[in-house]
């Protein structure tokens, strides 16, 4: 499925480091803040995949809304690269649980959309063809939305977001909406993706399994507010198989962590 | 018991086969065997009452219902004319009827009371000898409905993008809007032509009026009911303030900015009508009101005839726009 194709001409490290400094976030909800955030720190190094595991509801997705720089934190920081976060940037690019595809806009001009809002789409017009060869639609360019089924949409959405060639892909439950099929494929290929350009992975999810498949350090989260648990590092080779008995064993202490019985 | 079914469904295979492709549309061929029935009749039957036109319109209706036989025969060998006719065949049998009727109880018998209902040669002879005082007149309502409408929806759009992405718009706008807008535009005609220098200028705003409104609010709910998910998408890649008002607010509010469009066209025929019987000396109002001066009833019949045909036509290019611009859409209503 994962054609050959060059993500990255731009030689050294692809990767951008992540700090994470005493972050606290509070929504306000009818008035009264409702914290979701309680001093979170952590470093991630470049080239990292790493996967943010809690409770559905606890603040993972919060968290990387800030990464984003979608909201600014209500105390701590947040720097990249040694610059702290102030808004959106290209080079960190979001994959959200749903696709969020333009539905008024062909696959390729959504996948042109980074390109289109940097004002990049007359020079580099020819990544937008390497990104949807990277994620297998060649030939679905003209097609739209409504067209697709779910797994095809989310690797547009992929596709979208890798033609920026960003430093710090964040990954908010991308496949947790996919059948199961469809998110087996997908998580082979997002490893593949991520071996082969070497970006910094910040991946949220609730299942076990997915982070320890794809991450190579698992941060645990508690309940809401949510604070860090654990921060579990998980050096397997890749690819990696569900019934090696390291998985196994990292999956049970991990569901251990979590209050639930495996 | 399989073998029985097997040899069942061969039989039913074959039959099919056999039977001959040639068919003949009987509906239209009936539709057409009445409309020459509808012209003998207009020709031959003693009329009370004289009317010029009578043998081009009987002329007409067997010509036309030669040309329906003709093809009727023809559908059997093309599917492209077969489809066709088979969409408005049945329509045309209960035209036929309709005609025939209506020649029976005006020009044949008298059943109404003439000059209130004239028959359908009279008003073929107003479209035959004022074709060009009917055809100036939908020319003046045609650039008149223009003008009004493309500065109301103009207007009404960016209006209505401006409320919606702006809070400080929106305070000093949504008042005025609540305010005035509901307030039909006829309501402003004395004082419009009033006001303003020509009845030209004033029937312009007032249909800009019509249109602006349910345009103005329409697009204004589609700005606001975009999904933020776009936005947040949009903004990570990169996408200045301008990007998100040209590129994702706008294009997404469209479905609901032609919903508005639509109603505007509406809102704008009232107006037309109005300002061209009250103020504007020409369009097909005036029309309307000048041949009732003259107790002309089928002068009005024909002027209404055109204006539902132009109306009509200007909606169903309304759609064909839509259409095209949101064809990314499913389940789009057909016109």
């Amino acid at each position: 499925m994962v054609a050959s194709a060059r993500v990255r001409d731009a030689g050294g490290s692809a990767g951008s480091t992540l700090d994470v400094r005493h972050v606290s976030h509070a929504f306000a909800l009818e008035g009264a803040p409702l914290p979701v955030l309680e001093d979170v720190s952590f470093t991630v190094e470049p080239g990292q995949f790493v996967a943010l595991l809690g409770p559905s509801g606890c603040g993972k997705s919060t968290l990387l809304r800030l990464v984003a720089g979608l909201e600014p934190p209500s105390s701590g920081g947040l720097v990249t690269d040694g610059r702290p976060i102030a808004g959106p940037h290209p080079s960190r690019v979001v994959v959200f649980q749903d696709p969020t595809l333009f539905p008024w806009r062909t696959v390729r001009a959504n996948v042109a959309l980074g390109l289109e809002a940097q004002g990049l789409l007359k020079t580099q017009a020819s990544r937008i063809g390497e990104a949807l060869d990277l994620v297998g639609l060649s030939g679905f360019e003209n097609a739209y939305p409504h067209q697709l089924s779910g797994g095809m949409a989310q690797r547009v959405a992929l596709a979208r977001a890798l033609v920026n060639e960003p430093s710090l892909l964040i990954l908010d439950e991308p496949l947790g909406k996919l059948d199961s099929l469809t998110r087996l494929a997908m998580q082979a290929e997002l490893v593949q993706l991520w071996q082969r350009a070497r970006f910094t992975a910040l991946l949220v999810t609730h299942d076990v399994e997915e982070a320890l498949i794809l991450a190579e350090r698992v941060i645990v989260f508690s309940e809401r507010p949510a604070r860090i648990k654990a921060d579990i590092r998980f050096d397997r080779p890749y690819p990696r198989h569900r019934d090696d008995p390291a998985l196994i064993q990292a999956r049970r202490e991990i569901l251990a962590l979590l209050g639930v019985p495996d | 018991m399989s073998a029985v079914g097997d040899d069942h469904t061969g039989s039913l295979t074959m039959t099919a086969a056999r039977r001959p492709s040639w068919r003949l549309d009987t509906i239209a061929l009936i539709a057409g065997l009445g409309w020459i029935a509808v012209g003998v009749f207009t020709l031959q039957w003693p009329e009370e009452g004289d009317f010029a036109r009578t043998p081009e319109f009987g002329n007409a209706a067997i010509g036309f219902g030669a040309l329906l036989a003709l093809l009727s025969v023809a559908a059997g060998w093309s599917p492209v004319i077969a489809t066709r006719l088979k969409a408005v065949s049945r329509w045309l049998v209960v035209l036929a009827v309709w005609f025939g009727v209506w020649e029976a109880v005006t020009a044949k018998y008298a059943l109404l009371p003439m000059p209130f209902f004239p028959p359908p040669q009279a008003i073929l002879e107003v479209f035959l000898d004022d074709w060009r005082r009917l055809g100036e007149s939908v020319w003046r309502s045609f650039a008149l409905l223009g003008g009004g409408y493309l500065v109301g929806a103009a207007v009404g759009f960016i209006t209505g993008v401006a409320i919606g992405w702006s809070r400080a718009v929106g305070y000093w706008v949504h008042p005025l809007l609540r305010f005035v807008g509901p307030l039909p535009a006829t309501a402003w005609l004395p004082l419009a032509f009033f006001l303003f220098p020509s009845s030209w200028s004033a029937s312009t705003f007032l249909i800009a009026l019509a249109t602006g409104f349910p345009v103005t609010v329409l697009t204004w709910s589609g700005i606001a009911g975009v999904s933020k998910a776009y936005y947040d998408v949009a903004r990570t890649l990169g996408a200045s303030e301008r990007f998100l008002i040209l590129k994702v607010a706008i294009p997404a509010a469209m479905p609901h900015v032609f919903v508005g469009l639509f109603m505007g066209l509406g809102g704008s025929f009232a107006v037309l009508v109005v300002a061209e019987m009250l103020g504007v000396k020409a369009g097909l109002g005036w029309y309307l009101q000048w041949a009732q001066g003259w107790a002309s009833y089928a002068n009005m019949y024909a002027a209404l005839a055109v204006m539902a045909l132009s109306c009509s036509g200007l909606i169903t290019l309304l759609f064909k726009l839509r259409d095209r611009l949101l064809s990314w859409q499913r389940g789009l209503v057909q016109w």
